[in-house]
């Protein structure tokens, strides 16, 4: 079962990755975007820290729910608000349980997804985060390395793709050959469930 | 009439100067309106190019009169930081709309539309309107 502090190490685990990514994230988002990714991902995430630290939410779905609230607040590019929308949906599908099975934690993640779908109205091949997020969801059956392999493959396999949605889709053929940094920071974030099933295990 | 209450009006920018600039130019073009409430969200907190969570919130409050708020964006992070603020339930105004028009062209038809005191469907009909608007 997976209880708040699993979904806390998760969080902090992913802000870890995010402050170690964030050139590369900004050098990504630099070639196809306005190169503030890194900055605003690492913005962002450091204030859900901060957050989580002071409420203290003892809930899986408390946990989800302040951290995207946090997202939308800070962010101050499109990440925010669909990161926060991710996280946040996923937070009201765990609703007030104290543990959730991993089984419960892919459903959550699949309502997160569908809600970043809603609210960019982009589509799986259109060069977004979502070419990360749904192979993962897909995946996370098999387990959390499984879910990491598949963001990590969906995230590569953005290069080829012409952008259809946000600032990259201006450049048009021009953004083919360039990973897309929303599906790169989108692994980061699935990798680190894995860091954090670890985290439990040593404890 | 001094008491009757307007549709508010919230103008999202990444630019703090683009947001200004426009809410002054709508206000200029309906007459000076000044019974209208227009309020201005651009930019970061920190003054930068960006969407705020904080401004939009903070505007949208301001010029609730009860009448209801139309939010015209410009793009990306804009469109979105407005719709999860929506999806959230409790951050914006209870009858906010996010109107899917032009900014400038629907800016304007959103002010001169208000300040006739008309309800919060003419204000987004209105500015959505300013699509249909063919310049050659």
């Amino acid at each position: 079962m997976l209880d708040a502090d699993f979904f806390r190490r998760w969080i902090t685990a992913t802000a870890a990755s995010v402050d170690r990514e964030a050139q590369r994230l900004t050098a990504l988002d630099s070639a196809i975007g306005d190169a503030d990714h890194g900055s605003n991902l690492q913005r962002g995430f450091a204030a859900v820290l901060a957050t989580l630290e002071k409420e203290a939410p003892d809930t899986p779905g408390a946990v989800l729910s302040l951290a995207g609230r946090q997202l939308i607040s800070t962010v101050g590019g499109a990440s925010g608000p669909l990161y926060g929308t991710l996280l946040r949906r996923a937070g009201k599908v765990l609703g007030d349980a104290p543990e959730v099975t991993e089984a419960q934690l892919a459903e959550a993640l699949r309502a997160g997804v569908d809600g970043v779908k809603a609210l960019g109205g982009a589509a799986p091949g259109d060069k977004t985060m979502l070419d990360a997020l749904i192979p993962a969801v897909d995946a996370l059956g098999e387990g959390f390395d499984a879910a990491r392999r598949a963001a990590e493959s969906g995230a590569v396999e953005t290069t080829p793709m012409q952008a259809r949605k946000g600032r990259a889709s201006y450049l048009g053929e021009r953004s083919i050959g360039h990973q897309d940094p929303g599906a790169t920071s989108s692994a980061l974030l699935i990798a680190a469930l894995a860091t954090a099933a670890e985290g439990g295990s040593d404890e | 009439m001094s008491d009757e209450r307007h549709v508010g009006i919230v103008l999202v920018s990444h630019s703090a100067e683009v947001a200004e600039s426009v809410a002054g130019l709508a206000k200029a073009l309906a007459g000076g309106a000044t019974e209208v409430p227009v309020a201005a969200a651009g930019g970061t907190e920190g003054g930068g190019f960006g969407t705020s969570a904080e401004l939009i919130s903070a505007a949208a409050a301001a010029v609730d009169q009860g009448a209801g708020v139309a939010v015209l964006t410009d793009l990306g992070s804009a469109v979105l930081t407005v719709k999860a603020l929506l999806a959230e339930g409790d951050e914006l105004p209870a009858d906010t709309r996010l109107v899917d028009a032009p900014f400038v062209e629907g800016a304007v038809a959103a002010v001169v539309t208000a300040v006739t005191g008309a309800d919060l469907d003419a204000v987004v009909a209105a500015a959505s309107e300013a699509y249909a608007y063919r310049k050659v």
